[in-house]
């Protein structure tokens, strides 16, 4: 018996953060204007202490007010990708369940350009817009997915993909008949990019829709450990399966929606990192949706650093590298599923 | 009445009710219950008003063919759905009325098979029970380590803990589930068709384990069965279901008559008394009657 102890929850957690920290060092120093280690380190604690006007200008604008708000919304849109995509995997007791796989990012990114069709020009209506789509297909998802009052896992997936595809139809459409939008922008939007930045107002309900989010669904983490083991059971152990999933379901929309208004649809995080934790650190939810946050918040940091240099001086969009290594990883699951 | 004559009858009353078998468990009172697709539709399935009771210690078997109601049974004694009629109560309280945790106090429930999405430790799988007696996040505590540990070693599990779930035997996860279900420390345990998956000697072990739980750990236990045989050998008390109706009620011997059973589980069997005063069934071929 190895039971979780909160010790070594403390501990993994802060290994992951030095990681991440080690992580947004390293992607504000790689970049078209190279920078040196120690002067970043140097540099981030002079802000930490307040005396950033001490900085050369220039070098400010590019590392500071450039790189450092894209990575930091690269951490909270990894963190709210995985932990929705771990939430998802428990309540459908479906190890390749992710919101982008079943059509939740679609659906955000639909709501979401509705909203602004609808009604522009108020400051809330993406998030809302994105919250709303996405509710409304993981319900309707759920319940494509279920056969004879049965969840179905083959048919769950199906129903989830051609949703999602049938989302991008009607997006195409909706675009195309926009004349004098940025079309190569909205391309790279629904492809899933940071490269947009964020207004300040919306970093703080980000921020803090992130948080509450992720604590909420944090707070059932020990709960969903049982859900894994099914419904009925998870009820005869004592858990209130019904608030359970509604608490779970509204919470992890919601992280898709933030995400999905943030940077777009970036595909197979929620899938990638809580199995990668799950390989590493086990399957207990206690300790696998913290460190799912920070390995999201990870590997969006060094995907969209990659992406950012590796056809430098282009960007690509960061749901493209994403896409490139989660799309294989969902075959070779799926594969050993059926095996 | 003078003080001193009430005193000696309260005292007489109390000397008897110790010598009294053990009080009542489990109540099950004219228990009903209708499935159907939606309030206005004719029910797809009925079962009738069911009543039997149970002490601790007691071993009882749900008996029938399949369809006959058995799990429907199980679910109201476990106050996972409302009885349509009548009540169910463990110790004097109706189950379906306790909130989730104080029940899972209370009632375990061991199924057919737990499926398990992820490889986990059977260890960690049996502490799992300890989750209705944990606070928020439930880290589990000595105290819960060490129960988990005695449920184990209970069903002769010891050596399992460092194993997955996934590498051991139908008979070994059997034990584990039950493991689980012990370390729920619970005054009832019911079990929905324990030994479907099992092969014989696995099933005669599970049953005895059963019972000699019950006597240690004074366990009322009710199972749902098909297994005739099983049956009349370990439970106290047979509850007899057909399509949804209770026929009979009581101890072995009486309820298992030749002629009943035939009807009710539609094959031809004979039934002797055994030596210990239990009966036991044989099934018999239908020799070219069926066939034309």
């Amino acid at each position: 018996m190895r039971p979780l102890t909160l010790r070594r929850l403390l501990w993994t957690c802060g290994g992951l953060a030095a990681l991440l920290l080690a992580c947004v060092v390293l992607a504000l120093k790689l970049g078209a204007v190279p920078v040196s280690v120690t002067d970043l380190i140097l540099d981030l604690g002079r802000i930490a202490i307040g005396r950033a006007n001490e900085l050369p200008t220039e070098y400010r604008l590019i590392v500071f007010d450039l790189r450092l708000p894209r990575i930091l919304l690269g951490i909270l849109v990894g963190a709210a990708l995985s932990v929705s995509g771990a939430s998802f995997q428990a309540l459908l007791r479906n190890p390749l369940a992710d919101p982008y796989v079943l059509g939740v990012s679609s659906g955000a990114a639909l709501g979401s350009i509705l909203a602004l069709i609808f009604a522009p020009g108020y400051a809330l209506v993406t998030p809302l817009g994105a919250f709303l789509g996405a509710g409304a297909t993981i319900t309707g998802v759920y319940f494509l997915g279920r056969r004879e009052g049965q969840l179905d896992s083959t048919t769950l997936l199906l129903g989830g993909i051609i949703s999602a595809s049938f989302f991008s139809a009607i997006i195409m459409f909706l675009m195309t008949t926009l004349t004098g939008r940025d079309l190569r922008g909205m391309a790279f939007w629904l492809m899933g990019d940071l490269s947009t930045p964020v207004s300040a107002g919306m970093q703080w309900i980000f921020t803090v829709g992130l948080l509450a989010g992720i604590g909420a669904i944090y707070s059932t983490s020990a709960d969903l450990n049982l859900l894994l083991t099914g419904e009925r059971e998870a009820t005869h152990l004592g858990v209130d399966v019904t608030r359970v999933k509604l608490v779970v379901y509204v919470c992890a929309s919601l992280l898709t929606a933030l995400a999905v208004s943030a940077s777009g649809a970036i595909g197979y995080v929620g899938l990638l990192v809580p199995h990668l934790v799950r390989l590493i650190f086990g399957s207990d939810y206690r300790l696998l949706i913290p460190a799912s946050a920070l390995c999201g918040a990870i590997a969006i940091v060094l995907a969209d650093t990659l992406a950012r240099t590796i056809v430098s001086p282009t960007e690509l969009p960061v749901g493209a590298m994403t896409a490139m290594a989660g799309a294989p990883l969902f075959i070779y699951l799926l594969r050993r599923g059926l095996r | 009445m003078s003080a001193h004559d009430t005193f000696a009858q309260s005292h007489g009353a109390r000397e008897e009710r110790m010598h009294r078998e053990p009080e009542i468990r489990l109540n099950v009172e004219q228990a009903s219950y209708a499935y159907s697709a939606n309030a206005q539709a004719v029910p797809t399935f009925t079962l009738g008003a069911t009543s039997f009771q149970a002490r601790e210690r007691e071993i009882v078997a749900i008996l029938g063919p399949n369809a006959s109601g058995k799990s429907t049974l199980l679910r109201l004694i476990a106050g996972t759905i409302l009885p349509l009629s009548g009540r169910v109560e463990l110790d004097g309280e109706e189950t379906s009325r306790l909130d989730v945790k104080t029940r899972a106090q209370r009632i375990a429930v061991v199924h057919q098979e737990s499926s398990i999405v992820y490889p986990a430790l059977a260890g960690d799988f049996v502490l799992q029970g300890r989750f209705p007696y944990g606070r928020a996040l439930r880290f589990a505590s000595r105290e819960d380590i060490e129960i988990a540990r005695n449920a184990l070693a209970q069903v002769g599990g010891e050596h399992l803990s460092k194993r997955t779930i996934g590498e051991l035997s139908g008979g070994e996860k059997q034990r584990v589930i039950l493991a689980r279900a012990l370390a729920q420390q619970p005054r009832l345990i019911l079990l929905d068709e324990p030994t479907l998956h099992l092969d014989i000697g696995a099933q005669v072990e599970l049953l005895e384990r059963l019972r000699q739980l019950a006597q240690e750990n004074r366990y009322t236990v009710v199972v749902v069965t098909h297994e005739l045989g099983l049956a009349a050998e370990f439970a106290d008390q047979v509850v007899l279901l057909q399509l949804g109706r209770c026929l009979r009620v009581g101890p072995p011997a009486t309820v298992y008559q030749k002629e009943l059973l035939e009807q009710v589980f539609e094959a031809p069997l004979d039934v002797e008394i055994g030596p210990a005063g239990r009966p036991r069934v044989n099934l018999r071929a239908r020799r070219g009657e069926d066939i034309t």
